[in-house]
């Protein structure tokens, strides 16, 4: 499956990483990169339930019939936080339609990050990704 | 048996797996400890040999099963210096324990009446006495914690008085490490009247522990920490006190005669140990006693606290690392967190080095909230513990360092 140039991008760049501890750097330093959210905008609203880390996802949309959807998320651990960087990398600031189309779980997979979307993990990736999906899907 | 750890190591079958291709370092002892083939042998060899419904059977392996049923009640007896086997009763775990301790008082409880915790508990010796504040209005009040990690004994001693009804204490605490001084705060809750209960969790696992000595009326331990079987814990009482106390759960066994307007119950313990009891996981404890009672608790203790020291020294060389209870007296958990890091980041990177630890809240929110944190992550050492696997600890913390400055 051909995915949007700049996920694509992603793809690539975590193929040149050998092993997991770079893998690890890489999904930590996309975090530090990672704008904060405002002390105001991390709130009950903005919490993403099912996660033992906090995360806080907040999303804006632009358009008519197949609005594009833009999520910005923080979290208070590193590593977390970088899995919301990588899932904004993902769905943020896409039609809705294309964020119901795309498989977060293939992404993953190709980020050799899929052990991070299993249920039993309480990092709270897929409860992320769900509530993009769900906001996608409400759009 | 003589403290060799080679020799301990083996007798854990599940200490030889690799985690992420690393030789596993289990250190989330004060979670729940691994069992040793003693214990794995004695559940499935019941199960091969002669297993029944305990209790009123006429038939030999009833006879039998009754037999290993309450010869593991003994052991627990004996294991915490209880005067006799009727003072224990079997509950799934400490939480029940404690649940049926404030359950079994409630009706003793009236709007106004004090009882004393401490900000060290687990959520487990909390929200029950909750249960009590909402339906009782009883008032609760917490013993403060200091920057170190000890009670403040005189905020206790002020806290006493004609309302104190009952005072329950953690023995040693599951994230500071801290042990109390609870023989000391049982005489002065004695001397205000009050019902005295020890949450022995942790501190069965640690140290020797004698009922009578305390002078606990309510002291309550759980198996799996102790080497044993999930799903079996016990509450030892004293005997007056079991009788003052009304049953938990309705159904078999607990009673005497079941009438259309009336019953009778049983007398302690099995009034509180209502239908079929875990018969084979009691069985699994009683063989965890047997197992862990074969060493000299004083050469455990220090084994555990040589490597609890060796890993605390090495990490005090990190700059970031800051120790979470520093009492006088301690057990082996050591809590900690990584300046500028959260407890989770660094517990997932140790588990990739095959290291266990747990990150969170370890069930004390108010401890949390008093101590001004989030969360910590911890390091909890058992019998099988190593100086190496300590060395590990430190490496992979470094580790978690570079990744997370």
């Amino acid at each position: 499956m051909s995915y949007p140039q700049d996920i694509q991008d992603m793809i690539d760049d975590f193929a040149f990483l050998s092993d997991w501890e770079e893998r690890y750097m890489h999904v930590i330093d996309l975090g530090k990169a990672l704008p904060p959210l405002s002390e105001a905008e991390k709130n009950e609203a903005t919490k993403v339930k099912g996660c033992v880390s906090q995360v806080w996802l907040v999303s804006d949309k632009t358009g008519g019939d197949d609005p594009v959807l833009t999520f910005r998320g923080d979290s208070d651990a590193h590593i977390v936080k970088g899995l919301v960087a990588v899932a904004l990398q993902i769905f943020s600031n896409r039609k809705a339609s294309k964020i119901h189309e795309l498989d977060a779980t293939e992404i993953l997979k190709e980020l050799d990050l899929q052990e991070h979307l299993s249920p039993q993990r309480s990092n709270g990736l897929k409860a992320m990704i769900g509530r993009i999906k769900a906001e996608a899907a409400a759009a | 048996m003589s403290f060799n750890i080679d020799n301990i190591r083996a007798q854990f079958p599940i200490l030889s797996r690799e985690i992420n291709g690393k030789p596993l370092a289990y250190l989330d002892n004060a979670a729940s400890a691994q069992k040793p083939q003693a214990v794995i042998d004695a559940i499935t060899g019941q199960m091969s040999t002669s297993f029944a419904n305990v209790h009123r059977g006429l038939h030999t392996m009833a006879n039998e099963t009754t037999e290993a049923y309450e010869g593991a009640r003994a052991k627990v007896a004996s294991f915490l210096g209880a005067p006799k086997p009727e003072n224990i009763v079997f509950t799934k775990g400490a939480s029940e324990a404690l649940n049926l301790a404030a359950y079994g008082l409630a009706g003793e409880i009236e709007a106004g009446d004090e009882i004393i915790i401490t900000q060290m508990e687990h959520h487990s010796n909390i929200v029950p006495w909750h249960f009590l504040r909402e339906r009782y209005g009883a008032v609760i009040k917490f013993i403060p914690v200091t920057e170190q990690g000890e009670l403040d004994l005189a905020a206790y001693k002020s806290m006493l008085g004609p309302k104190t009804k009952i005072v329950s204490i953690v023995h040693m605490s599951n994230v500071l490490g801290t042990v109390n001084p609870v023989k000391e705060m049982g005489e002065w809750a004695h001397a205000a009247g009050a019902i005295f209960i020890v949450d022995g969790t942790q501190a069965a696992v640690h140290m020797p522990v004698n009922v009578v000595d305390i002078d606990a009326d309510l002291y309550c331990m759980t198996g799996h920490k102790l080497y044993g079987p999930t799903g079996i814990g016990a509450l030892y009482g004293k005997t007056d006190i079991l009788e003052r106390m009304q049953p938990f759960q309705g159904g078999g066994e607990m009673i005497e005669d079941v009438f259309e307007d009336r019953v009778t119950y049983n007398d302690p313990p099995h009034k509180f140990e209502a239908g079929t009891p875990p018969i084979l996981q009691a069985i699994g404890l009683g063989a965890a006693i047997d197992w862990y009672t074969g060493f000299d608790p004083a050469e455990v203790h220090q084994h555990e606290m040589a490597v609890y020291y060796h890993a605390l020294d090495g990490l005090r060389a990190i700059n970031s690392f800051r120790l979470i209870g520093d009492a006088q007296e301690k057990g082996s958990v050591l809590a900690f967190n990584l300046k500028g890091a959260h407890a989770h980041d660094v517990a997932q990177i140790l588990d990739k080095y095959g290291i266990a630890v747990r990150a969170g809240q370890h069930c004390t929110q108010p401890l949390m909230t008093k101590l001004g944190i989030h969360s910590t992550a911890r390091a909890s050492f058992g019998i099988y513990n190593t100086l190496d696997e300590a060395d590990r600890l430190i490496e992979g913390v470094k580790k978690a360092t570079t990744f997370l400055s």
